[in-house]
C-alpha cells in the first residue's frame, strides 16, 4: 500500500515533468504492489491517468504552456486509435502484454536517455527561437 | 509558437495532428499509458512546439485519450476502481509538483533516473 503510494507520487511527478500520463510507472507499480494482473495493471492506469492529466494540463495551462485547440484536436483523434488498442491489448495474453511492455519502457528509456544527450550536446531549443529557451 | 509553425497549412497540419493522436490511442489503448511518449516528440519534431508547450499540450490531449481507453477497458471489465484512486491521488499531487518543477529546472539528472527506473521495472516484469 505505501509502494502503491509512493508509485503514484513518483508517477505524477514524472507526468507533470514530461507531459505523459505517469503510465509507465503505473502499470509496472500496479502489478508489484497490489498484485493486479498486466490487463488489469494497464485498464486501472488510464482511470489513474485521467485526473493527473487533468490537473497537469490546468497547472500548465495557467503557465501558458497548452495549445488549447490541438490539445482538443488531438484527444478527439486518438479515440479510433484508443478503441483498437484497448481491443488489441485484450487479445494478447498477459505475457505477451507484459513482455511488449517492458519492450516498450526500455524504448522511453533509450528516448529519455537520447534527449538528455542531444541537449546537452546542442544547448539552443531545435525550433530555432532562441527568445524562448527553455532547458 | 514559432512563426513557421502558424503558418503552416491548415489542413497538412490538421493531418499531423490526426496521425499524432491515432498512434498515441492506440499506444494508450495497447499499455496503459497516456500516449505522451508519442505526442510530445512528434510535437516537436513536426509542429514546431517548443518542448514545454508540447507537455502541457500533450497533459490536454491525454485527458480525452485515458479517459476513453478507460472507458472501453472497463466494458471489458478489466478496471480496479479502488486500485485507481490509491494511485490517482497522490499522483495528483505528484503531477502539480511536476509541472511547477518544469518551469525552473532542465531535469536531465532526473531523466536518467527515470530511464533507470523504467529499465529495472522492464527487467522486473520479464522475469515475472
Amino acid at each position: 500500500m505505501i509502494g502503491a503510494i509512493g508509485i503514484g507520487l513518483a508517477g505524477g511527478v514524472i507526468a507533470g515533468m514530461l507531459g505523459v500520463g505517469g503510465g509507465v510507472l503505473f502499470v509496472p507499480g500496479l502489478v508489484a504492489f497490489l498484485s493486479l494482473s498486466q490487463h488489469q495493471a494497464e485498464a486501472t492506469s488510464l482511470l489513474a491517468i485521467v485526473p493527473v492529466a487533468i490537473v497537469g494540463a490546468y497547472t500548465q495551462d495557467r503557465f501558458g504552456n497548452v495549445r488549447r485547440g490541438d490539445a482538443l484536436l488531438l484527444g478527439l483523434l486518438s479515440i479510433a486509435g484508443a478503441a483498437a488498442g484497448v481491443a488489441l491489448a485484450n487479445t494478447l495474453s498477459g505475457r505477451a502484454l507484459r513482455d511488449s511492455f517492458a519492450a516498450l519502457l526500455v524504448l522511453v528509456a533509450a528516448q529519455l536517455v537520447y534527449k538528455v544527450r542531444a541537449t546537452a550536446t546542442r544547448p539552443a531549443p531545435l525550433d530555432g527561437n532562441g527568445a524562448d529557451a527553455m532547458h | 509558437m514559432s512563426a513557421q509553425a502558424r503558418a503552416e497549412r491548415p489542413l497538412a497540419r490538421s493531418l499531423k495532428l490526426a496521425l499524432i493522436g491515432t498512434a498515441a490511442g492506440v499506444f494508450s489503448g495497447l499499455f496503459g499509458v497516456g500516449g505522451g511518449t508519442v505526442i510530445v516528440p512528434l510535437l516537436v519534431l513536426w509542429l514546431g512546439y517548443d518542448e514545454r508547450t508540447a507537455t502541457g499540450t500533450s497533459l490536454g490531449a491525454i485527458v480525452f485519450i485515458a479517459a476513453f481507453a478507460a472507458g472501453t477497458q472497463g466494458l471489458y471489465g478489466n478496471v480496479h476502481v479502488l486500485d485507481g484512486v490509491l494511485i490517482g491521488i497522490p499522483a495528483i499531487a505528484g503531477v502539480t509538483i511536476g509541472a511547477r518543477l518544469q518551469q525552473r529546472v532542465s531535469g536531465p539528472a532526473i531523466s536518467l533516473l527515470f530511464a533507470a527506473v523504467l529499465v529495472a521495472s522492464a527487467v522486473d516484469l520479464v522475469l515475472r
